[in-house]
């Protein structure tokens, strides 16, 4: 006999303005099982917790049901309380009124009436509810920061500093990420290079710190505090630790024309190159893809013949590094569009359309015009310049509805960069609007318009066309009477939106984090939990998660380590026991399950083993499945489609179900004589 | 002989009669035969939608309803901008059931949307483009520009056209006549369409920004495929001249003359006499390419 | 005469589905009062003869619903589930009863209109097709009841 005992929260009005709490209260009041039964304004203040808590120990509940909001919401709460109070937290449930009920329909006898149907079906589940223990399990005190731009090095560093090893991955030949692109950073125009690459020093030499490049991630096991990862290490055909970092092989290679993928584009290295001159590690790599030894079976070796050290490895191959660590840190940053993702400005075609990224490189003193403003088609001079925001950003016909957010304020660092080394330009910037909004953005802003003079016209560029060397851009200032304007531009910077990596689905995907319809990886709560993901263990930082500025990716990296360093503070995790079980019983049964194993082959953590129940000499009397319950996370995938049905889990059984499910329906009959 | 439902709408009958006449030419050629609609009316304009948007639907559905009646499962429709008309009556219709038998009631015709307008463009690609080659005789070895407007490849949810900013189609009809499209960036813009009455002086701004363009890359022709563009850049040229301060004589053809002529068919039988700007130099200066190609062929 | 109201139970994952009808809640969406929420741990864990139970204890419709394709929390309980689903329908079919009444879908976490239109949607469709009986009678006639042996 259960003693099952029921409390409808009225959520100030939020509930009890659409349903009428008293009456299922007191309608819960008659059902089988339940010996008590109360409305109240807000169970979840501290006077309602006590009332339950009180009534847990007074009637000897053996359950409970909240009927109140969202268990997504508040379970945790009215478990602890339970807790609290001397029952099992698991014996607790929680019937959604609120926003599956009270929010969505209208007050009327039916919204009672489904309020309370809710409720019963809790009442019947909780019945069948078992106590369950937290397991327990050790925490690997490594962490894995995948990424190595600003965001990631944050995380790393900070992590480290706590005394905690880190493992940093990055899957280009340096660290540095776009920041190292960056000439000059808004709003303070200080030299993004010269306040960066200390921190990169910082984490080549930071004693607890495991910095591995050109590598990435290829497969991720286990759970919080127990990851496996496997690491996959490009050959970088260059020995680093004979390799001095001389640099005669870049000088040396004959192949000199490959598009610089550091210089966005403008620039070009050699088939053997170290990405920029700060790079750290500052050893270069061979890029196999354009190699004359590779392409043509042995030929050339010419960067072989001139190494003092005999650093080069043609022969050297990929190699899987297996880690063990605890939590890991994805930040793996962003992208932003090309100019050939606009039909309307040439498909990319005009020379002298460039993105935001290629003109930070055009303005950067490293840049491939050592910082003069020179155009890519002829090198001149651009007199006239136009920046275009919002190139594809809050454009639903381009398919991304988002706002990129760091284009307003790069767009005005740009403009003022130019005015800044062309004097006598003209800069012209289209906008749909102006989001400056962060700490001295606006005032950045303003200068650019009212100090450098920059033309700041609100309206969209309709189509840009070249003409005698010079590109038409065609718009309209929406201020100005709607006029139709047409600016013959020497050079148009487009501020292309931001997008997530190509390859980010599959990380998400090895990772078994969730990630969004942009492909930007998703947190676990918008504003709760901003830092974690769904998956327990796996932090985000940076611009993997939605387009961020400096100083945000920043925080958030040191928001991640932070929330790495509080799981390293403990030394054994609890979590949570909702788990799948291969049924036991006595012999000669043993089990009911047969050994199909084709849970196993089901089982997305591999968490299923085979276990072979023996005589005591040593004679195999049966092979059956075991859970491993330190890797099962409790999707159930196994336990419907077990043909024995000789797997549950624990909080979802099929007594639990089923009984609530034969209480929704047997039910209404009941309703209707009250 | 293939059958092909025909929609002239008012300007093949009228101001474009020349582009009828080459586009009859032309399927004579290939065997086809363009079967008018019986009892066809007018797809409503730009009036109908800017006024009421059921009577924008209504009107073209009425032509769509009898061509299925006619049992035709395709209609061309050459002017681009009935074309546009009918398109987004038969989405509309077929996309949108509730639509569907509104519309039918009103037009008192059984309607399934069985009947799909296709445009010059689509017709010529998958009926005289795969049997072109062989037919030429003569070709077009001048620079020309290819001229697309506003509503033959547009809108794109509709038309369903990539590249609708810079289209590529003509152009490929036109290399495989032999001539040599320019690369520009007026393909798309507005020639000034309906203002033509109001506004001339308007007209004369837009149709002449597109033809210095043309000039100014060394375009001999602008190869068109809507007869409102046509009519603008040919009729307008004073408006235009005056606009631009100089006398812009580059004549106006329809893609469907273009092909004629590269076959080999007399220019008698494709309007070309029927311009406001004559077609004669080019024609001159095209015979001439003729007669090198012929003694080139003699050598 | 009072307008039939049917019942209808939605079997749900508590990643997608559940956090969607959440959001429906949170946005003040109004829909049909006549859906009733199971919350699972995933799709992949609905046992088929669950459907079977609703329906013989006289549920009118049921629909599952879990995350979209690759959006899986638990990376793959979804295609599971589409996967035993698409046979189990046939199998309703070929068995003479009624598919029209089982609905499937993906609704995110993010999809909060999309739940209220698909309940609305799911619920006039089936108070078209009237109460269900076909299978509680099978129960009069003596047929043995679904998940017994539990």
């Amino acid at each position: 006999m259960s003693r099952i005992g029921v409390f409808v929260c009225h959520c100030g009005e939020n509930i009890g303005a659409t349903v009428d709490c008293k009456k299922v209260a007191e309608l819960s009041a008659g059902l089988h099982g339940v010996v008590h039964s109360v409305d109240y304004k807000y169970m979840c203040s501290d006077p309602g917790q006590t009332m339950i808590k009180d009534a847990i120990k007074e009637k000897k509940l053996d359950g409970i049901v909240v009927a109140a909001c969202s268990p997504r919401m508040h379970e945790p709460t009215f478990r602890k309380a339970a807790q609290e109070s001397g029952l099992n937290a698991f014996l607790c449930e929680m019937a959604n009124l609120r926003e599956h009920c009270s929010w969505v329909h209208l007050k009327d006898d039916s919204t009672t009436e489904k309020a309370f149907e809710l409720i019963h079906m809790l009442v019947e589940k909780v019945k069948k509810n078992k106590p369950l223990f937290p397991i327990k399990v050790p925490v690997t005190k490594t962490a894995l920061v995948l990424g190595g731009g600003i965001a990631g090095i944050q995380s790393a560093l900070d992590i480290a500093n706590s005394g905690h090893q880190v493992i940093l991955v990055e899957k280009d030949p340096s660290i540095g990420g776009h920041m190292a692109q960056l000439s000059e950073t808004f709003p303070t125009l200080d030299c993004s290079q010269c306040i960066l690459t200390p921190r990169m020093v910082e984490v080549a030499q930071h004693p607890n710190i495991k910095l591995i490049t050109y590598a990435e991630l290829e497969a991720v096991e286990g759970f919080v505090g127990n990851f496996k990862v496997k690491i996959r290490q490009k050959a970088k055909s260059v020995d680093e630790k004979i390799c001095n970092g001389c640099g005669d092989c870049t000088t040396k290679c004959p192949i000199k024309k490959i598009p610089d993928e550091f210089n966005a584009g403008m620039g070009y290295r050699a088939a053997i190159y170290v990405p920029f001159p700060q790079a750290v590690p500052n050893k270069p790599v061979i890029d196999r893809a354009h190699c004359t030894w590779y392409l043509k079976g042995g030929k050339c070796g010419l960067c072989e013949k001139v190494c003092p050290t005999g650093a080069i490895n043609y022969q050297q191959e990929d190699e899987i590094l297996t880690f063990e660590v605890g939590a890991i840190v994805a930040a793996t940053g962003f992208d932003i569009k090309g100019t050939d993702f606009f039909p309307e400005y040439g498909y990319g075609k005009y020379k002298n359309v460039i993105n935001g990224l290629q003109f930070e490189r055009l303005a950067s003193a490293s840049g491939p015009t050592l910082g003069e403003m020179k155009r890519p088609s002829d090198g001149k001079t651009p007199e006239t310049i136009v920046f275009i925001a919002c190139a594809g950003s809050r454009d639903s016909a381009k398919g991304i509805d988002y706002c990129s957010k760091i284009c307003c304020m790069y767009t005005a660092k740009h403009a003022m960069l130019y005015k800044h080394k062309v004097h006598s330009g003209k800069a012209y910037v289209f906008y749909m609007d102006i989001r400056a909004g962060g700490k001295n953005y606006e005032e950045f802003v303003r200068r650019a318009i009212e100090e450098d003079d920059v033309s700041y016209v609100r309206g969209r560029v309709s189509k840009i066309y070249e003409r005698n060397g010079k590109l038409i851009v065609k718009g309209v200032d929406t201020l100005l009477n709607s006029m139709p304007m047409e600016i013959e531009a020497d050079m148009v910077v487009l501020a292309t939106a931001v997008v997530a990596n190509h390859d980010s689905e599959q990380i998400a995907q090895k990772m078994h984090i969730s990630y969004d319809a942009y492909h930007f990886f998703a947190e676990a709560h918008p504003k709760l939990k901003p830092v974690e993901t769904n998956t327990a263990g796996i932090m985000l930082a940076g611009a993997c998660q939605a387009p961020k500025d400096i100083p945000e990716s920043v925080s958030q990296g040191s928001g991640a380590a932070s929330k790495v360093s509080c799981l390293f503070s403990q030394d054994v995790l609890t979590r949570e026991p909702l788990i799948a079980e291969v049924n036991r019983s006595a012999p000669p049964l043993y089990s009911t399950c047969v050994g199909c194993f084709l849970c196993q082959s089901v089982c997305p953590y591999m968490a299923i083993e085979t276990e072979e129940i023996r005589m005591r000499d040593g004679s195999l009397i049966k092979e059956v499945a075991r859970i491993n319950p330190g890797l099962c996370q409790g999707c159930g995938t196994c336990v419907a489609l077990c043909r024995s049905k000789s797997i549950d889990i624990h909080g979802y059984t099929h007594q639990q179900i089923f009984s609530e499910v034969v209480a929704l329906f047997n039910r209404r009959e009941e309703y209707e004589t009250v | 002989m293939i059958k092909v439902g025909y929609f002239p709408g008012c300007s093949l009958h009228g101001t474009a009669i020349e582009y009828e006449e080459s586009l009859r030419s032309v399927c004579a050629e290939f065997d086809i035969e363009l079967v008018e609609i019986n009892d066809w009316n007018c797809c409503g304009a730009t009036a109908a939608h800017s006024l009421n948007h059921l009577l924008s639907i209504a009107l073209p559905a009425r032509s769509l309803a009898l061509a299925e009646s006619q049992e035709f499962t395709e209609i061309l429709v050459p002017c681009a901008a009935c074309y546009s008309r009918l398109l987004s009556a038969w989405a509309d219709i077929t996309q949108d059931s509730k639509i569907r038998s509104k519309v039918s009631d009103i037009i008192e015709l059984p309607l399934l949307g069985t009947a799909k307008p296709i445009s010059i463009l689509e017709f010529i690609s998958r009926y005289i483009l795969p049997e072109l080659k062989e037919k030429i005789k003569y070709p077009i070895s001048q620079k020309v520009a290819c001229y697309y407007g506003c509503l033959l490849v547009r809108p794109p949810n509709l038309v369903h056209y990539d590249r609708y900013e810079d289209p590529l189609i003509m152009e490929e009809f036109v290399k495989v006549l032999g001539g040599k499209p320019i690369e520009w960036g007026f393909k798309t813009e507005c020639c000034g369409a309906g203002l033509s009455v109001t506004r001339t002086d308007l007209v004369g701004k837009l149709s002449g920004k597109i033809l210095e363009d043309a000039v100014l890359r060394g375009a001999e022709a602008v190869i068109v495929a809507c007869p409102m563009c046509q009519s603008n850049l040919d009729m307008r040229r004073k408006s235009i001249n005056n606009y631009l301060g100089e006398k812009v004589d580059i004549p106006v053809m329809y893609i469907t003359q273009a092909i004629g002529l590269a076959m080999g068919i007399e220019p008698r039988k494709l309007g070309t006499k029927k311009h406001f700007v004559s077609m004669d130099k080019f024609i001159g200066n095209f015979r001439l390419g003729q007669v090198e190609h012929s003694k080139a062929g003699e050598v | 005469m009072k307008q039939f109201e049917p019942k209808i139970i939605a079997f749900v994952c508590n990643w997608c589905t559940y956090a969607g009808a959440d959001l429906a809640g949170t946005s003040r969406l109004k829909y049909a009062p006549n859906v009733r929420i199971v919350r699972f741990p995933c799709t992949g864990r609905i046992d088929y003869q669950l459907i079977l139970k609703a329906f013989e204890n006289g549920a009118d419709g049921i629909i599952v619903s879990g995350c979209h394709p690759n959006d899986c929390h638990y990376t793959s309980g979804n295609f599971y589930a589409r996967r035993r689903w698409i046979v189990f329908k046939s199998l309703i079919d070929f068995m003479g009863f009624d598919n029209r009444r089982m609905y499937f879908s993906w609704i995110s976490a993010a999809e909060g209109a999309k739940f209220a239109s698909f309940i609305n949607e799911v619920t006039d469709s089936i108070r078209k097709l009237g109460p269900y009986t076909d299978y509680s009678n099978l129960r009069k006639i003596g047929v043995g009841s679904i998940g017994e042996e539990l």
